[in-house]
């Protein structure tokens, strides 16, 4: 950050050419840097660590049938890591986010190379990138709900394959299941996949792909030796959206598969809907551990800095 | 290296190759030239004369429009890259920067499945041969310009092929690490035996290197020979012009070139004469350009100690001439 500050301020200050004056220079222009930062840094803490560190604290808070308040127990924490409930509550959300992300990354890998390296013309590229964000003109809330007729029991899917004699009955699975879920899931998200990874192939060195033809590989050996490696980063990135979104969803769960599954966000949504603000900060800790933890994992395959 | 057996001669030859870019664009208009095997060949010219182009057309990784390509007695025109016995080395190199260098260099030998040890091994031949085995574990983005194209050398060579094409391969270095390159690229095309197809826009790089220039100019040949021929017997005022080192003026209704090292300057003789507009001190030489009453600038190239002996200064007055045997006449370029 102090590096991009003190470029153009030692540019338009000729007095750092003496050598004599430089340290005192330094130190105004290390000043600055800090004295820059700090909006953002007072932003941040105003709205992203206070409010972690209050659910933290509050989370060791006690709770009766009609009450909460100040104190330092473990009780959520112990009731959490031994029920049941718990594991399965996350293995249900690790089975979404899991699905989710291969759905996602599949799709968005294909569209992101169809669009990067067989639309030759950049006027056409472009339109195509800007038709894939145009459901994003509506909210998450409408896109989802949209769903609702079209796979419903006498829904547009079901009518559609009825009369085309396909099956005899309406599929009931279409909507309010799993199905229902990662459906929708992959359509709210693989956009967060298809940017980064459109991103970084852009950034492919076209040479590179000629090169490689040069040597002799086919066109998947093309792919799976020099985009695939060279696309890792934006594959990363999209990897680390659509698994911080997906853990931490409860409304797209909620709609979808009409209250019969469950998953992380909507047992803290549940718990604050029950006034059990102990309860959902220490579901909420653990929510958060888990996802640092994968984006964690996520993050040892790419060096982040160096993509942004 | 492999030594080629030279039973079948690697003869390459471009018969009326065209390349159109949609429907009023042409970028190489019937290019015609055969390459001998083991020649070392430059094609030079401007920015924009198609010189690249027709590099990419042997390559394969452009179309040709119309025209044949053949390589060994086999006509390369519909072949992949990969099939056709040539090797292309890219402007920027083109290195893969998420393989190390012994990688890059047997990434070829890799795709024909050939196994780790072996390659290795091979590759391991080809570092040698450019003096890069003690940096084979790096990775191109930790390696100098010079380094980084001496592994896209070895990467176009790992395939053995019998013709390397090079895409300006020395203009991303600095003017040092360019001459010492040059003489390294005649150093492997004279060891390897194979045919070297160079695209430069530098002339000095042509002459240095080439055994046949092929000068290009809008999308045509303009001349092609030996590099003395280029230098010494330009064809046109084009050549002339863009080999430099000549005087081109009109002489009655033609045009000739004469070079600016076959000039003489004498004492001025009569008011016609003409007077010196600017002196510059090269080193070996000194270059006088003096402006004659007609308005022609011409150059005259004057050896260090010629011109100790005879200084000239600006506003001088000298009397210009040259032999007749240094006389070239020129066939006009016309504009197209």
């Amino acid at each position: 950050m102090s590096a991009s500050i003190d470029t153009p301020a030692a540019a338009g200050r000729p007095a750092a050419a003496v050598p004599g004056k430089r340290p005192r220079g330094r130190l105004s222009e290390n000043l600055l840097g800090w004295l820059l930062a700090t909006p953002f840094v007072a932003v941040l803490a105003v709205f992203l660590l206070l409010p972690i560190a209050l659910i933290f604290v509050v989370s060791f808070w006690e709770t009766s049938a009609y009450s909460y308040g100040p104190a330092f127990i473990l009780d959520n924490y112990g009731y959490l890591l031994t029920s049941s409930v718990t594991l399965s509550v996350y293995v249900k959300t690790l089975m979404f986010t899991a699905l989710t992300w291969a759905i996602t990354l599949l799709i968005g890998f294909t569209v992101a190379w169809f669009l990067a390296f067989h639309v030759r013309s950049l006027g056409v590229q472009i339109s195509l990138f800007l038709l894939c964000t145009i459901p994003f003109w509506t909210s998450n809330i409408i896109r989802m709900i949209s769903w609702i007729p079209f796979l419903g029991r006498n829904g547009i899917a079901n009518s559609v394959l009825l009369d085309l004699g396909v099956i005899d009955a309406p599929l009931e699975w279409l909507l309010f299941s799993d199905f229902a879920v990662i459906l929708a899931f992959v359509h709210l998200y693989t956009l967060f996949m298809i940017v980064p990874i459109f991103n970084t192939m852009m950034r492919i060195d076209r040479s590179l792909i000629e090169a490689a033809r040069d040597a002799g590989a086919s066109g998947f050996q093309v792919l799976r030796h020099v985009v695939l490696p060279l696309t890792l980063p934006g594959i990363m990135i999209g990897s680390i959206f659509v698994v911080t979104l997906v853990m931490g969803d409860f409304i797209t769960v909620r709609f979808m598969s009409g209250g019969q599954s469950a998953s992380v966000g909507r047992t803290i949504a549940n718990e604050i809907a029950l006034l059990q603000y102990p309860a959902a900060s220490a579901n909420a800790v653990i929510l958060l551990v888990t996802v640092l933890l994968m984006v964690g994992v996520l993050m040892r395959f790419v060096d982040i800095r160096k993509e942004l | 290296m492999v030594q080629r057996a030279m039973t079948e001669a690697a003869t390459l030859s471009l018969d009326g190759v065209c390349k159109h870019y949609g429907d009023d664009v042409l970028a190489v208009d019937h290019f015609t030239q055969r390459f001998e095997p083991s020649s070392y060949v430059c094609l030079l010219g401007p920015s924009g004369c198609g010189k690249t182009s027709t590099l990419r057309m042997i390559a394969g990784h452009e179309d040709i429009s119309s025209g044949e390509i053949r390589l060994r007695d086999r006509t390369l025109n519909r072949l992949p890259p990969a099939k056709r016995g040539t090797a292309m080395m890219f402007q920027s190199y083109a290195l893969f920067p998420h393989l190390s260098v012994l990688d890059n260099v047997g990434f070829g030998l890799r795709m024909r499945g050939i196994d780790k040890s072996e390659r290795d091994k091979r590759a391991m031949a080809l570092l040698d041969l450019v003096d890069m085995t003690h940096l084979s574990a790096r990775r191109p983005q930790q390696l100098s310009g010079g380094q980084q194209q001496r592994v896209a050398l070895a990467r176009a060579l790992v395939t053995e092929p019998d013709v390397l094409l090079l895409d300006e391969p020395l203009s991303a270095l600095d003017p040092f690490l360019r001459i010492r390159m040059r003489a390294e690229l005649r150093r492997l095309q004279q060891e390897s035996g194979i045919t070297f197809v160079h695209v430069t826009h530098s002339q000095d790089e042509a002459l240095a290197l080439a055994d046949r220039v092929v000068l290009m100019n809008a999308a045509r040949i303009e001349q092609a020979g030996t590099a003395q021929e280029l230098f010494d017997h330009p064809r046109t005022e084009f050549v002339a012009r863009f080999m430099g080192g000549h005087n081109v003026m009109p002489l009655g209704d033609n045009v000739i070139a004469v070079r600016t090292d076959r000039m003489r300057l004498g004492d001025s003789t009569g008011a016609d004469d003409a007077r010196v507009e600017q002196v510059e001190y090269l080193g070996r030489t000194v270059e006088v350009s003096v402006r004659r009453p007609d308005g022609a600038l011409l150059t005259a190239s004057l050896e260090d100690s010629r011109f100790s002996q005879r200084p000239w200064n600006v506003g001088d007055l000298a009397a210009v001439s040259w032999k007749e045997s240094d006389v070239r006449q020129l066939e006009v370029t016309h504009p197209q």
